[in-house]
């Protein structure tokens, strides 16, 4: 028996990520407490490496390895390079966080770079095994991270109910695809799509019941109504730096996992996925957008706001057009931007160990720090979709793509509650300008991360004002 | 039929039923040793039925994992916690209406789905009974490093995974002592340790 020998070049970025993740385990056990920045420089440098390998790979041409189960695609690619720059960006912000609260700084490296691992694995996935086994390697590090911070009760209860649920998910995930490989007899996700048009008529009942399956794993992991439960009590729960950590760039891996599952995998369902997912989009913009204006915890509310922008990411997807597929990853890609500036700056704000989660706490931002009011400002308004930034190029985007698929009414649902999660955006506004402080205590944070929050909220303008470049990316991502 | 066809059937149906009635004995039990027990039980049935399949590795590796390791491990966390499970039976009646409906849901949609006109024999062909000479251990050694490496070093990086996050949420916190941050001690500003405030003069009472 002989098989081909896997090109190990294609899998370059993860493995230089796993060698360091293991090299940074080991160093970091024999550091002393001072000499920590060694593993944080470490870690860096290797999300730099990552970086560069991805980049010098960027123009591949789309590649099978590993028995093909490992593709590899200006798809994969794109989303690679961002979710390496997000937590790259999330390792920044959180340094000083780590050291202040007393987390274990190289296990939380560690456990994010794995999780990191896990993300791309699922990006460039073509078998329903490493499917399964990213998305797990994806959320396991991630309800550790959540319970890293021991003597909150908090983050203990937070950690129980993600991983329940995770479990759950991944339950239902797999009885979806083993009914698919009983049918098709191969757990290859092109050769699937191939095999399923040639299933007989009397398959079609298992095999809408195992898209449904399916569908309900990918939405329990992106956090879309009716699976979001678990979404606002690890947000609320966790310390700020691993709600950065699960709010940003998982959402991008997510979202991988359904375009290869259904669009690579079953594009000849796609009239019985997109009435799925027209429902599980119209309930998560619906009930985000509405319980959101009802929170006081900031953390809560951007949970909420979360699980409406899903719904709008969604939206794409369910348009089963090359033009709803790249609005959906361009919405993707801008909402981990957004958010990893939004919880950047709760864990800015979050010093000697005092948690800032409350908009209470926010009051009067504006006097104590107003460039970071500014840059709050920016990325809430973004959120909210308002013109001159990338948040409303996200939205024209997905709705234009179901004005394309004549989804009218979809659209103009879209937009009336676009329109009322303004409300709730911009309520954090007015108690950043326009209300007094509750306390004059400075703010001071490091000079790395008043760069990098300076990056990351000016991009949302500048991406706001250019969005061409990004969007051309998206779009030839999926060969358009 | 012939009589060590009728033995095999004997022994699927057998070992099927017990494979349900453990796992219901698992979540009806009392106490949490003998739900501890019932789940061995299950895992030993269910690896009589991977014997019936001819895959011997599985059968054995189910045993010797789950039953001679992972279950004799929570065996002896259960023995070791004093768990008091009254109170989380209390609810069992208020949520039992709705716990019986979706496993009823549940089941119906799985007799539905691997019904006959699925997944029958007249689909799927029964499998031809491997040779004398044929070793399931060879055959999955066969594949293990070749075909299936890929998944097979992730599955070990998820193993580190969870020996990394057993690890850092058992270890006992170092207490440390407070430390000066220097530069921040340098970088002080008149203003972060003063307020002027300018306090109105009371009018004087006479």
């Amino acid at each position: 028996m002989t098989t081909a020998t896997p090109n190990l070049l294609l899998v370059l970025p993860e493995l230089v990520l796993l060698g360091m993740a293991c090299c940074i385990l080991l160093v970091d056990v024999c550091l002393s407490e001072q000499r920590k920045f060694i593993t944080y420089g470490l870690v860096q440098l290797s999300l730099v490496a990552v970086l560069v390998i991805l980049f010098l790979h960027y123009n591949t041409a789309t590649t099978f390895t590993f028995s093909k189960m490992f593709v590899i695609d200006k798809l994969g690619n794109l989303m690679k390079i961002s979710m390496v720059f997000v937590v790259l960006f999330i390792f920044l912000f959180s340094r000083n966080y780590l050291k202040e609260n007393k987390i274990p700084r190289g296990e939380f490296y560690v456990l994010g770079m794995l999780s990191l691992l896990g993300m791309m694995v699922l990006v460039s996935t073509n078998d329903f095994i490493t499917l399964y086994l990213g998305l797990e390697l994806l959320t396991l590090p991630m309800i550790a991270m959540v319970a890293l911070q021991r003597e909150s009760a908090q983050a203990s209860e937070a950690a129980i109910k993600f991983f329940v649920m995770s479990a759950l998910a991944s339950g239902i995930l797999l009885y979806g695809l083993s009914l698919l490989y009983g049918m098709t007899a191969t757990l290859n996700i092109v050769q699937m799509s191939q095999i399923i048009p040639s299933l007989s008529n009397a398959q079609y009942p298992v095999l809408l019941l195992s898209l449904v399956f399916v569908v309900i794993g990918i939405c329990f992991k992106i956090g879309a109504v009716p699976f979001h439960m678990w979404l606002p009590d690890v947000y609320a729960g966790a310390p700020n730096p691993i709600t950065l950590f699960v709010s940003s760039a998982p959402k991008i891996a997510g979202l991988a996992m359904g375009i290869r599952l259904l669009v690579s995998g079953m594009p000849g369902l796609h009239i019985e996925w997109q009435a799925l997912l027209i429902v599980i989009a119209a309930l998560s913009i619906g009930l985000g957008n509405l319980v959101a204006v009802a929170q006081s915890n900031f953390k809560r509310m951007l949970a909420y706001s979360s699980i409406a922008h899903m719904g709008y990411m969604l939206l794409g997807l369910l348009a089963a057009t090359q033009m709803g597929y790249s609005a959906a990853v361009f919405y993707a890609l801008v909402y981990a931007v957004m958010a990893l500036g939004a919880f950047a700056i709760l864990v800015i704000l979050s010093r000697n160990g005092i948690e800032v989660e409350n908009i209470r706490d926010l009051r009067g931002l504006n006097s104590r720090s107003p460039w970071l009011a500014f840059l709050m400002l920016l990325i809430l308004f973004s959120m909210a979709g308002i013109p001159p930034l990338a948040g409303f190029f996200t939205k024209v985007g997905v709705i234009e793509a179901l004005i394309g698929v004549h989804l009218i009414w979809l659209a103009v649902y879209a937009i009336l509650f676009a329109v009322i999660g303004c409300y709730y955006y911009i309520r954090v506004v007015k108690e950043m300008y326009f209300e007094e402080p509750e306390t004059d205590v400075a703010i001071t944070y490091p000079l790395d991360a008043r760069i990098a929050i300076s990056i990351n909220g000016l991009f949302v303008l500048v991406l706001g004002i250019f969005p061409g470049w990004l969007f051309a990316l998206c779009r030839a991502a999926f060969g358009a | 039929m012939t009589i060590p066809h009728i033995i095999e059937q004997v022994v699927f149906y057998f070992s099927a039923i017990m494979v349900v009635i453990s796992g219901i004995m698992v979540i009806a039990q009392r106490n949490p040793v003998r739900g501890a027990l019932a789940l061995v039980l299950a895992f030993v049935f269910s690896a009589v039925l991977w014997i019936l399949l001819e895959s011997e590795f599985l059968a054995l590796a189910l045993i010797f994992v789950y039953v001679g390791a992972v279950m004799t491990l929570f065996l002896f966390v259960v023995m070791m916690l004093d768990m008091d499970i009254e109170p989380m039976k209390r609810n069992f009646v208020r949520y039992l209406p709705i716990g019986l409906f979706i496993s009823v849901l549940v089941l119906a949609f799985m007799i539905y789905v691997v019904a006959p006109e699925h997944f029958g024999l007249s689909k799927y062909a029964k499998p031809l009974h491997a040779s004398a000479a044929y070793s399931n251990v060879k055959e999955l050694g066969h594949v293990l490093y070749t075909k299936f490496v890929y998944p097979f070093e992730l599955a070990a990086v998820l193993l580190l995974v969870a020996m990394v996050s057993a690890i850092s949420l058992a270890l006992p916190v170092v207490r440390e002592r407070k430390l000066q941050n220097p530069a921040e001690q340098v970088m002080v500003k008149r203003e972060d340790r003063i307020r002027l405030v300018n306090v109105p003069s009371e009018k004087r009472i006479d």
